[in-house]
């Protein structure tokens, strides 16, 4: 079989499985952030919390309670990471100095999973477990609170700018979702191989007869969360390409899977509490294509092994793992980098320089194609309503979507939260590339070096967590900078997100009639698609252009 | 009919004005873009230069930030090239101020539009003396003591007689006395039209001439807040407000440029790092290139050639937010008489019965409606001449019976005939009254007539004192003009709702609604029927629009989104409204929605446009910027422009053409045919969109080689 078709059939399984799955977990997320009613055990949580699970929050209380339980987070990994040394199952580790605990923190509680650290060789078993493990569940959970807040807010009118219940949210789409869904994967990743123990580092022979220190611990259980939640901070440093976190190609399908599902069902879901599938459906088309697109010209790349190193080994394997080859570790490289999951199986620094341009063009579109779980879909539908208000004016209407006016105040919302990302990076990677503190940290000079940091902030910016490895990047330079890139990049979007759904949900609907602007049809997939590519590329163009770009004509 | 022509008649000094496209209501959509050449001209251009000098302030230019932000370039770079001059410097600096200099220019062309009507209707502001009365006892108002006073000093609630001959001083009602006044200098319509007190034909305008008679008339306005204050305003754009729509496109081009200008910062520090520095004067030219400044400066000018647009047509919109608003309206609201049916009802056929013979029914009607001057007693007269083919004079010694309310018929009297039509109630009641005998077959063609939304007439004759006898029936019909069909098969494909309002009973009102084709009617409607169905639509999220002229459609007038009030309407209804027709032409209200959706799509096109250009000038900057330090980057180099310095140049000069050869499509609006929502956007983006994509490739590969001859680039 060529390498070609087999990267072809392992596509189309992956798509056949997704597409199997993703209406009918759709469905169960809207049901899920729709249902009035509460289950036992979540009672007693939200007695727990001190909580009132019925109220109809305002926006801007939702978002308070967003930032508040972050805060609350981001305080608590903090203090766990420069204590460590102190609680139960350490296994010897230290203390993580105040800029890695920041970092940490910071990365954990935003849903990017940046590691600065070697997970092995840094952190005990309780922090992974009651730190970092918890973190995955609960920062996947807020991303998708607000990602329903958000399709509620499209859904409702006349609702006093009122968005639902953050702690409800939550609650359910961590005890009714993400555990049971992060068990049975846990159990089937333990069946392929994966490894789920307590041990501490052990001391093994080699097969050329050195020694090596291995680490076993808790994986199975914490790599099943770190795909589902599109968390991606591995437990070994190696990530998924570590063989105790991935052992086999089906293990590398599954993670994949796991990694894309909840994003594309958003979208289903989106679709069913708006009351209107078609628009879900436009939605998941337009981050189906760009995935699928993203992974041809990541596929192509890899497989094409441009550079003197490939085409002498015949292909472009340094850095890769041959228990997965090319197109797999491309397929995955894509898929980690379009939703915000940053779990690698291969070392993107090695990818080629086409390829390692897809992945970073992947990060810069905002991470919508599909996204990260909830983020990926509050920032699409951010993007729909740019695209709603250009077009919109084209058709000779003030412009609405779903029945809601895009005026002047929501359109400020979505300026504001279209800037931020751009601003973080382009500010970022011109600070890395000035200070010199940034500068030590680089492992080449010229366009790669440029790469490495580019690929650096990008994925702090967007909350990815993917490395390009290169960068020395635990260096209170960069954890202070990517920690802030990860901060603002997250919260400032969520706030602006909230924002414009209470806007939303206050106004009274505009029927839709033969004069509206339909946003099911393949004429505004493929416009979105457009303006989606098109804002990134205007803005993203000059830098790749010095980075990849360059690199990859040199 | 030329009715949006008319302010143009009387202002020939205005340039540009030979727009004369003919588009009358009923194809005013058709071909509205394709308007001469002359929309802009040099003339039109010299004008608009001290003014356009003017605006260069940048305290004016702060309203828009992009035009601001190519000011601040276009200051950095003189400043950098006097410092180190330089070929390249020099260009840019030159091209960049007049990228400013066009987008001010077209502001003030735009304005310029207006100015010359605004000056023909400063005119009719000249200071006359008015005789406002003084006492106030028991005569006549028309007979009480007046003293002479300036026009300009009249207050509202001043009373002032105006007699034939005199100008009118002020805005008012007519509080007694009837006249005719001539108020061509206004609307343009050269008819003098009547003006009386009470009922809805009252107000009057200041600066129009009474030609017969003399009236009292109650002043409505203070100075400078007259009808023609406003007007002026509007068409000069003096008083233009921004609207919602506009703040709203602002905002996202300001924040497309704060991207591109984080873009340039950010580059400035990376470029340093890649070993390829790039100079102030290149990252300032590459900044102006990327951000939008095609729709930056043409956008106040697509907001005041859209009011003038409407000007055009005769409609005074009061306020931007209305027009915009127009492109909105999910529902019309259509009084049926005038607007859906010419107005009057006419005879399309005549209904013999048993026992009597045509050519009797035929010379009965005929003689009943020989004197009748109504426009039905017309229609019946000359649909039977066409049948008979014959011509017939009213017989001598003949005494006419005039229509009355209380006996509801009209006829003739002539050597002991008596001959009469009327409604069918009044018709046989006469004739049972002589003692004549009913028909059955009237009855049922009277009621087949009614049924199909006709008005019956019957018509019978008495003979020499014998019992009148019953001949026939006359179908009269209320006739919708034509092309209203299509029109409404346009509004339905662009999502609109049309709503007949009529004041027929129901079975008449569907018999036309289906006719006209429109999609719903409101049968027997009164003013406050009007008003609740305008409510509802709006408590159901739609926006509607309607005109009127009476003082009773005020209240709708003024719930409606739009509301068209008639110029010959009251001042009330004139005060309720957000538009003014001075033709009082209902069926403009299809050209409003018109112009409010094209206002839109124009500056939707020409941000779309502006927008897709950005790739080409990339294509044409960043080789030029970076191929000094990766050669590789050269395959960019698409269009092989000769240098980087020609490329650059290039650029810039492609940026500020592409505003002045865009000034004519944002003061003519782009061509708009109805259609749905999908296909405006389709055709739309393939035009601006694609088309923005390709052309400045091809414009910068021309300019390059023009660009390339210059020495020293």
């Amino acid at each position: 079989m060529s390498a070609v078709l087999a990267a072809v059939l392992q596509v189309l399984l992956l798509v056949l499985l997704l597409a199997l799955v993703v209406p009918l977990l759709g469905r169960y997320l809207a049901h899920l952030f729709t249902a009035p009613t509460h289950l036992r055990f979540e009672r007693a949580t939200y007695r727990l919390l001190r909580v009132d699970p019925d109220a109809d929050q305002h926006w801007r209380s939702y978002a308070f309670s967003v930032l508040g339980f972050s805060l609350v987070s981001v305080l608590f990994l903090f203090v766990f990471g420069r204590v460590q040394q102190w609680l139960p199952l350490d296994i010897g580790m230290s203390a993580l100095p105040a800029d890695g605990a920041w970092n940490t923190a910071v990365s954990f509680a935003t849903n990017t999973n940046w590691q600065w650290y070697s997970g092995e060789a840094a952190i005990g078993h309780l922090m992974q477990m009651a730190g970092l493990a918890v973190q995955n569940f609960v920062s996947a959970g807020v991303g998708l609170a607000v990602a329903a807040a958000f399709a509620r807010g499209l859904a409702r009118t006349s609702a006093g700018g009122r968005v639902g219940n953050f702690w409800s949210d939550l609650v359910r789409v961590v005890l009714r979702l993400l555990l049971p869904a992060s068990f049975v994967a846990a159990l089937v990743l333990v069946a392929l191989g994966v490894v789920q123990n307590l041990s501490g580092p052990r001391g093994v022979t080699t097969l050329d007869g050195g020694t090596q220190q291995v680490t076993g611990g808790p994986v199975a259980s914490q790599e099943a969360i770190k795909e589902i939640g599109t968390n991606g901070g591995g437990f070994y440093n190696a990530n998924s390409s570590h063989p105790f976190e991935n052992p086999t190609a089906l293990s590398n399908l599954l993670e994949i899977f796991l990694l894309l599902v909840i994003p594309f069902a958003m979208a289903w879901a989106f679709g069913v509490i708006v009351r209107d599938r078609r628009q879900g459906g436009a939605v998941m088309a337009v981050m189906g294509s760009l995935w699928l697109v993203s992974v041809g010209l990541l596929t192509w790349a890899e497989l094409a092994g441009h550079g003197t190193a490939p085409s002498l080994a015949g292909a472009a394997m340094e850095g890769k793992e041959t228990r997965f080859g090319e197109a797999a570790s491309a397929l995955f490289a894509a898929s980690t980098t379009a939703t915000s999951t940053g779990s690698v199986n291969a070392m993107h620094d090695s990818l080629t320089a086409p390829g390692g341009g897809v992945a970073i063009v992947n990060m810069l579109l905002g991470e919508v194609a599909p996204g990260g779980v909830g983020a990926g879909l509050y920032g699409m539908l951010m993007l729909a309503v740019v695209t709603v208000f250009l077009a919109g004016l084209m058709v000779g209407r003030t412009p609405e979507y779903l029945g809601h006016k895009i005026g002047q105040r929501e359109i400020v919302v979505v300026a504001l939260y279209i800037l931020t990302m751009p601003v973080l990076v382009l500010a970022g990677v011109a600070i890395g590339l000035t200070a010199p503190a940034g500068l030590a940290g680089l492992q080449e000079s010229g366009s790669h070096g440029l790469s490495e940091a580019l690929y650096a902030v990008a994925s702090a910016s967007n909350n990815n967590g993917s490395a390009f490895a290169g960068l020395a990047t635990g260096t209170p330079f960069w954890n202070t900078l990517l920690g802030l890139c990860m901060l603002l990049g997250r919260f400032v979007p969520i706030v602006l997100v909230l924002a414009l759904a209470g806007r939303f949900a206050a106004q009274h609907r505009v029927p839709v009639g033969a004069g509206t602007l339909p946003t099911h049809r393949p004429l505004f997939v493929i416009l979105l698609s457009g303006v989606t590519v098109i804002v990134v590329g205007l803005t993203f163009v000059p830098v790749l252009a010095l980075g990849p770009i360059a690199e990859s004509l040199s | 009919m030329n009715e949006n022509q008319k302010l143009d008649t009387r202002t020939t000094a205005e340039p540009g004005s030979d727009e004369h496209d003919g588009a009358g209501p009923a194809h005013a959509q058709a071909e509205y873009a394709e308007v001469p050449s002359a929309l802009l001209t040099a003339s039109m251009l010299r004008e608009a230069l001290p003014g356009a000098l003017r605006k260069l302030d940048p305290r004016a230019l702060a309203a828009t930030p992009v035009m601001l932000i190519v000011e601040i370039g276009a200051v950095a770079t003189a400043v950098l090239s006097i410092i180190d001059p330089s070929t390249l410097g020099w260009a840019v600096t030159v091209w960049l101020w007049l990228t400013v200099l066009f987008g001010t220019l077209a502001e003030s062309v735009a304005e310029g539009r207006g100015k010359a009507q605004a000056a023909s209707l400063r005119a009719l502001q000249t200071e006359t003396t008015a005789r406002r009365l003084t006492g106030r006892d028991r005569r006549r108002l028309a007979d009480q003591p007046t003293e002479e006073v300036a026009s300009t000093s009249l207050r509202a609630g001043d009373l002032v007689l105006v007699a034939a001959g005199e100008r009118v001083p002020g805005d008012g009602d007519v509080v007694e006395g009837v006249a005719s006044v001539d108020e061509s200098a206004v609307t343009g319509e050269s008819a003098p039209v009547i003006r009386e007190s009470g009922g809805d034909r009252s107000a009057v305008t200041g600066g129009t001439t009474v030609l017969s008679d003399r009236i009292v008339v109650r002043i409505t306005s203070d100075p400078g807040q007259s009808f023609v204050d406003r007007m002026i305003g509007l068409v000069e754009g003096s008083q233009r407000q921004r609207t919602p729509n506009e703040l709203a496109l602002n905002v996202l081009l300001g924040t497309l440029t704060a991207v591109f200008v984080a873009v340039c910062i950010s580059l400035y520090f990376v470029a340093d790092y890649s070993d390829a520095h790039q100079s102030l004067l290149v990252l300032t030219a590459l900044l102006v290139c990327l951000i939008p400044t095609t729709i930056g400066a043409l956008l106040s000018a697509i907001g005041i050639a859209g009011m003038d647009r409407l000007v055009r047509r005769n409609v005074l919109a009061m306020s931007g937010r209305a027009v915009e608003a127009a492109g909105d309206v999910d529902v019309l609201l259509l009084d049926k008489t005038g607007t859906i049916t010419y107005g009057n009802r006419q005879a399309s056929e005549l209904h013999t019965i048993s026992g009597v013979e045509r050519h009797e029914l035929l010379e009965a009607a005929l003689l009943a409606s020989l004197a009748d001057e109504t426009p039905e007693g017309r229609s019946i007269v000359t649909l039977i001449e066409e049948e008979t083919g014959q011509h017939v004079s009213v017989p001598d010694g003949a005494t006419l019976v005039e229509f009355s309310a209380s006996t509801r018929m009209s006829g003739i009297d002539v050597s002991g005939r008596r001959v009469r039509k009327g409604a069918a109630g009044a018709a046989c009641g006469w004739v049972e009254e002589t003692g004549g005998a009913q028909s059955d077959e009237i009855h049922a063609a009277v009621e087949q007539v009614a049924s199909s939304g006709g008005t019956p007439l019957v018509v019978a004759e008495q003979v020499d004192g014998s019992p009148a006898r019953l001949l026939g029936v006359v179908h009269l019909k209320d006739v919708v003009k034509d092309g209203m069909r299509e029109r409404f098969d346009q509004m339905r494909a662009m999502g609109l709702r049309t709503v007949m309002i009529t004041g027929d009973n129901a079975v008449t009102a569907k018999a036309i609604a289906e006719e006209a084709g429109v999609d719903d009617f409101l049968a027997e409607a009164t003013p406050e029927d009007k008003l609740a169905l305008i409510r509802k639509e709006q408590h159901g999220g739609r926006m509607v629009a309607m005109c009127g002229d009476g003082t009773n459609d005020a209240p709708a007038l003024a719930q409606a989104d739009v509301g068209v009030a008639m110029n010959t309407g009251t001042t009330a209804a004139k005060e309720a409204g957000n538009m003014v027709d001075l033709d009082s032409d209902p069926t403009k209200l299809i050209d409003v929605v018109e112009i409010g959706k094209q206002l839109l799509i124009t500056r939707g096109a020409l941000t779309t446009f502006s927008v897709a250009n950005d790739v080409a000038k990339y294509f044409a900057i960043l080789p030029a910027m970076f191929v000094v330090a990766f050669p590789g980057l050269d395959v960019l180099n698409v269009m092989r422009l000769s240098s980087p310095q020609s490329a650059i140049v290039s650029a810039v000069v492609f940026n500020a053409l592409v505003i002045v050869a865009l000034i004519p499509l944002a003061l003519r609006g782009v061509r708009y045919r109805p259609a749905a929502a999908e296909v405006l956007l389709r055709r739309n983006l393939l035009v601006y969109g694609v088309g923005g994509l390709i052309t400045p490739f091809v414009g910068i590969k021309v300019l390059d080689l023009l660009v390339s001859l210059v020495p020293g680039l």
